[in-house]
């Protein structure tokens, strides 16, 4: 069967020339998408026409398209990777939308996050974040034998579930005070259930927080919207073990 | 002690700690004021009220419990602040109720609400036992005389249905803001896991249709029954 047609969309989106710029909202119409298509598909079309016509494209971030590498971002119709579950824009199909509808894309609003140009946010936040204690420094050695360091099947599966995300920052994006506390209680659990990243559990709680303060990101008020925002359902519980790690790191001191 | 206090998750923490402290008195104080339904002479509740003016343990309390709504409130008003300081710019477009309740997202709001009705209320009861004893009318109960409480509180709310639709309202708001802060607090300490985090947010539902519930009925009973 083939896919429906959408004969008309109204496309609001934020056009922003630079960092510098004020920034306003355009409103594009766009005819005859298929549900078939991809959000960033639909971006495509419309940015051919815009170039056919002189205009100037639409600037958006997007990479991988399949959903794994955590470049896409968009907030659509008032939420992050618009309006599906579990899913990057760039895995949103057009079927979520209503013919003659009219569509706002918004960048990612956050002092941390600033427009770079159009819906391109610059994320280097947290990269400095992951460099402020995201890692381990402790030498490992070679490759130990497969049952020399037990991992209890429960912690592998929840430094796993931690290690899923993709750092796109829609959590950022839907929190009410850009608070980045579930990007930054996933990379610290990733490496605190597993024996690796035991040792450094403490230091590595302490300076993720002190450099996501410094960014200038909210504090979490457990709303969870992060949790139903996030493309890969990272569960808050993450932000209790932050919370956690973090005040015995402190007490301890 | 000043980088626990700038840093967010430290700064949450003092959040955390007064909310629940505020919590358990919460608890406290609703398990006295239930009485007031129960025993229509007021000897019950007189006893009670007269029980906590004088116990050394309440006494010790009672500024340390001043402290904590004095941090618990201006604290707040500081974090939102801050919060709001994250994002200069705006959506345009929010389908926030999608991914959090209304409650999670302004507990600011009900908190204020929540204010301007405890102010009252301390106004109408507390200060007046603490510091105008004078104008109460004392009553005797096993040979002891202490003042009637029980008068002043049920006379309140005997003299105007205004009194106990605001006294209504206060203890629903309550209810509110504490179907969120319960389990937030716990969360926000730490102490909450994948087992913990549901049965929490259960726990603190419940705690919170029982204050609501609680302190919305002592006004009701005084409005139907008188």
């Amino acid at each position: 069967m083939a896919d429906k047609i959408l004969k008309k969309l109204n496309i609001k989106v934020w056009r922003q020339k630079n960092a510098a710029d004020k920034g306003r909202f355009e409103t594009y119409t766009i005819e005859n998408i298929s549900t078939g298509s991809s959000f960033l598909e639909m971006l495509d079309i419309l940015n051919d026409k815009l170039i056919i016509d002189g205009q100037d494209p639409i600037a958006f971030d997007h990479d991988c398209r399949e959903g794994i590498c955590g470049t896409c971002s968009l907030y659509i119709n008032g939420r992050p990777h618009g309006p599906d579950t579990e899913v990057t824009t760039c895995q949103l199909h057009m079927r979520k939308f209503n013919d003659g509808e009219t569509i706002t894309i918004e960048p990612w609003r956050a002092k941390a996050f600033p427009v770079i140009k159009d819906l391109v946010v610059d994320r280097t936040a947290f990269e400095k974040i992951l460099r402020a204690g995201g890692f381990i420094s402790v030498n490992t050695g070679g490759v130990p034998d497969a049952n020399a360091i037990p991992v209890p099947y429960e912690d592998a599966e929840e430094s796993m579930d931690a290690a899923a995300c993709i750092g796109c920052g829609a959590c950022v994006a839907a929190c009410k005070n850009s608070s980045a506390m579930l990007f930054v209680s996933a990379k610290v659990s990733h490496l605190a259930k597993l024996p690796q990243g035991k040792v450094e559990a403490k230091k590595r709680a302490r300076r993720m927080v002190a450099k996501m303060d410094e960014l200038g990101f909210g504090g979490c008020t457990n709303t969870g919207a992060c949790e139903v925002e996030c493309p890969k359902s990272i569960s808050i519980t993450n932000i209790a073990r932050l919370n956690r790690e973090y005040l015995l790191a402190r007490f301890s001191e | 002690m000043s980088k626990f206090l700038t840093a967010s998750i430290g700064r949450k923490f003092i959040m955390g700690v007064s909310g629940l402290f505020l919590v358990v008195f919460i608890a406290v104080h609703l398990t006295v004021n239930i009485l007031l339904i129960f025993d229509d002479s007021g000897e019950l509740f007189n006893q009670a009220a007269h029980f906590m003016g004088t116990n050394p343990v309440v006494k010790i309390m009672e500024p340390l419990l001043g402290i904590g709504f004095l941090v618990h409130i201006l604290w707040s008003f500081f974090l939102e602040y801050q919060n709001w300081k994250a994002r200069p710019v705006k959506y345009d477009r929010k389908s926030s109720g999608v991914s959090s309740t209304w409650t999670s997202r302004n507990m600011l709001v009900l908190g204020a609400l929540v204010l301007v009705f405890l102010i009252v209320h301390v106004l109408q009861f507390f200060w007046v036992i603490k510091f105008n004893p004078e104008s109460m009318n004392s009553v005797i109960i096993g040979g002891e005389e202490m003042e009637d409480t029980y008068s002043l509180v049920a006379g309140l709310f005997r003299s105007s249905v205004a009194y106990d639709l605001f006294y209504i309202v206060g203890g629903i708001l309550l209810g509110f803001h504490l179907s969120h802060g319960f389990w937030s607090g716990f969360q926000t300490l730490g102490l909450s896991n994948k087992h913990w985090i549901s049965r929490l947010q259960v726990l603190g539902k419940i705690f919170s249709v029982i204050v609501a519930i609680g302190f919305s009925i002592i006004p009701l009973y005084f409005l139907i029954k008188f």
